[in-house]
């Protein structure tokens, strides 16, 4: 990649960076990213009041739920969905996107810079706080928690949530990406693929593999059942080998990059006047 | 490379609706005004041209490049478009230096060019304010430097006498004079025509979609056949001339007008009037000062061609 390219990219995130990561109508992003910080602080002071009637083993599975039906389908969802479908529709409904269109750069160039910028900020805010809340869940149990930390799965666990979280970021950031760029209102798209991810677990084998969740799902370190009475519609799917769900995902997203930069290059500035 | 900016039979419609309809124009150096009502595609024809819009049929080339290739276009085009909008939380120094960098510029580059453009656009002492923070008049103002800040050799600019005052107005035309005697491509749109007049090398009159006249304003005007010109002779016996000139078929109308001294007269043929006038004026003794048309301005032409009346300022 030419120094020209690289400077130009660097220019792109520099001011996507400072759009996306410092703007107050995020506010709401940071607070889904803090949520499970804050959920996993007062689990920690209140089983430091209670008496402690559970095993490590118990809060891990606890984390490996809130990691699943939180993180993955709350936090990292919309997350998400809030920085990268803004990326291209953000600046379409600001009418602020000619300013790049007139500058010459490719415009794959324009989309890999605003992508990377999109995952730096998303990645600056969900690996802490996974991170954060896996930490303080166990808080409570003093030198057990660091024994399990360190000496036992703790922070093998750890390194595969925080797998799991960035590759959540790289597969719905470039999910988000095209539905922001490709629809006039991101919602109704996100919504759409929310209720495929949701239906995931009750869908056909072949079904579940096309999707995000499931890759991810197969990559946590700890299995959560789903819970009855919907555990009954469940369907049972051997996890995917890490060496599939990973490649998988990546190569799923630079499909899809690769799309949104094709549409970029076709695009025109129409702000709906 | 070629040296002028060419449309050849260019269509375009958002859906069913007509933006500009099979388009052939040739723009040369110097300022080129486009002038139209709201909605005769003069808006379309500059982002057309600029690569923001893409034509449902025809060719563009500016300057021989196709405005499908912005990596290299965009080195030789700035664009001030209409829309009134800016990224957030941006400073005018750090609006123009962003984008500059996005050019791929050096950090010395972009800092030298920021600064230049500022000074030239009279921004220079608001330039750590944000530009949100900005009045009308500045903010056209920035506009106008981030379209030549990287120093362009087309300079496209859709209605970038908006929100200024007078003051700022008169300093942006006389750039835009400066700009076509470079040897620049400077395409205006307005509707303050007195003021088109006043800058442009040539105009692009626009109807709903459709080119109605291009040219020189005086070329155009001569064009206008159906409509008499209209033609202003000053001279000491005005009604001594009057009475000559209407033994001719071609003058419909003569006013004498001010202080008695000046003959507005309207003819079909104004070259047969010239010649008739030498005539007279060797006949008769007549003292002419001045001999001048008085309709091949915009305003004119627009009313003739366009009907109703242009803006003004």
């Amino acid at each position: 990649m030419s120094a020209l390219w690289m400077r130009q990219i660097g220019a792109v995130m520099r001011l996507e960076l400072k759009r996306t990561a410092f703007s107050k109508r995020g506010w709401w992003i940071y607070c889904l990213a803090a949520a499970p910080v804050l959920i996993s602080l007062m689990h920690w002071l209140m089983a430091r009041r209670l008496s402690r009637n559970h095993t490590v083993g118990e809060d891990s599975v606890v984390f490996a739920a809130m990691f699943v039906w939180f993180f993955m389908r709350g936090s990292l969802f919309f997350g998400t969905m809030g920085l990268f479908s803004n990326l291209f529709r953000g600046e379409m409904l600001e009418k602020t996107l000619h300013y790049y269109f007139l500058t010459p750069i490719r415009r794959e160039l324009l989309v890999a810079g605003k992508y990377a910028a999109g995952l730096a900020v998303s990645l600056a805010l969900f690996i802490p706080s996974v991170a954060l809340s896996f930490l303080l869940l166990g808080r409570h149990f003093g030198p057990a928690w660091t024994d399990y930390l360190t000496h036992g799965p703790g922070l093998s666990q750890l390194g595969s949530y925080v797998l799991v979280t960035t590759l959540a970021c790289v597969g719905y950031g470039a999910v988000f990406l095209v539905c922001g760029q490709l629809t006039r209102n991101p919602m109704i798209a996100a919504a759409v693929v929310w209720v495929w991810e949701g239906l995931n677990p009750f869908l056909p084998s072949l079904l579940k593999k096309v999707s995000v969740v499931f890759y991810l799902r197969s990559l946590c370190p700890v299995e959560v059942p789903v819970p009855p009475p919907f555990s009954i519609l469940a369907v049972e799917t051997d996890p995917s080998p890490f060496w599939v769900a990973v490649p998988g995902l990546l190569t799923v997203a630079l499909i899809l990059l690769i799309y949104a930069a094709v549409s970029a290059r076709q695009g025109e500035i129409s702000y709906g006047e | 490379m070629s040296n002028v900016i060419t449309f050849e039979n260019v269509s375009r419609f958002y859906g069913e609706v007509l933006g500009v309809n099979r388009v052939s124009l040739t723009i040369p150096p110097g300022v080129t005004s486009l002038v139209g009502p709201n909605g005769s595609g003069k808006t379309t024809l500059m982002n057309l041209m600029s690569g923001l819009l893409r034509p449902t049929d025809g060719k563009i080339e500016v300057l021989g490049i196709s405005p499908g290739n912005p990596e290299r276009l965009c080195k030789i085009l700035g664009y001030c478009a209409q829309f009134d909008a800016f990224p957030k939380g941006l400073t005018g120094y750090r609006f123009l230096y962003s984008y500059l960098r996005v050019h791929g510029m050096s950090d010395a580059e972009c800092d030298a060019r920021t600064r230049a453009a500022l000074e030239l656009t009279g921004l220079t002492g608001a330039a750590d304010r944000h530009v949100a923070a900005y009045s009308k008049g500045m903010r056209q103002r920035v506009k106008l430097a981030q379209a030549i800040a990287h120093d362009p050799q087309v300079v496209v600019l859709d209605e970038p006498l908006n929100g200024l005052d007078p003051m700022a107005r008169a300093e942006a035309i006389a750039l835009f004079k400066q700009w076509g005697e470079q040897g620049r491509y400077v395409i205006v749109s307005s509707h303050i025509l007195h003021e088109v007049d006043r800058i442009s090398d040539q105009v692009i009159l626009l109807s709903q979609g459709y080119v109605v006249a291009e040219g020189k304003i005086q070329g155009v005007r001569s064009e206008v056949r159906d409509q008499p010109m209209q033609i202003l002779v000053r001279c000491d016996r005005p009604s001594v001339l009057a009475a000559r000139l209407f033994q001719d078929d071609h003058i419909v109308e003569a006013m004498i007008r001010g202080d008695g001294k000046n003959l507005l007269l309207r003819t079909k043929d104004a070259d047969s009037f010239y010649l008739l006038l030498n005539r007279v004026i060797l006949e008769s003794g007549l003292v002419v000062e001045s001999v001048a048309p008085a309709d091949d301005d915009v305003n004119s032409v627009y009313q003739y061609l366009i009907g109703g009346e242009g803006g003004t300022a």
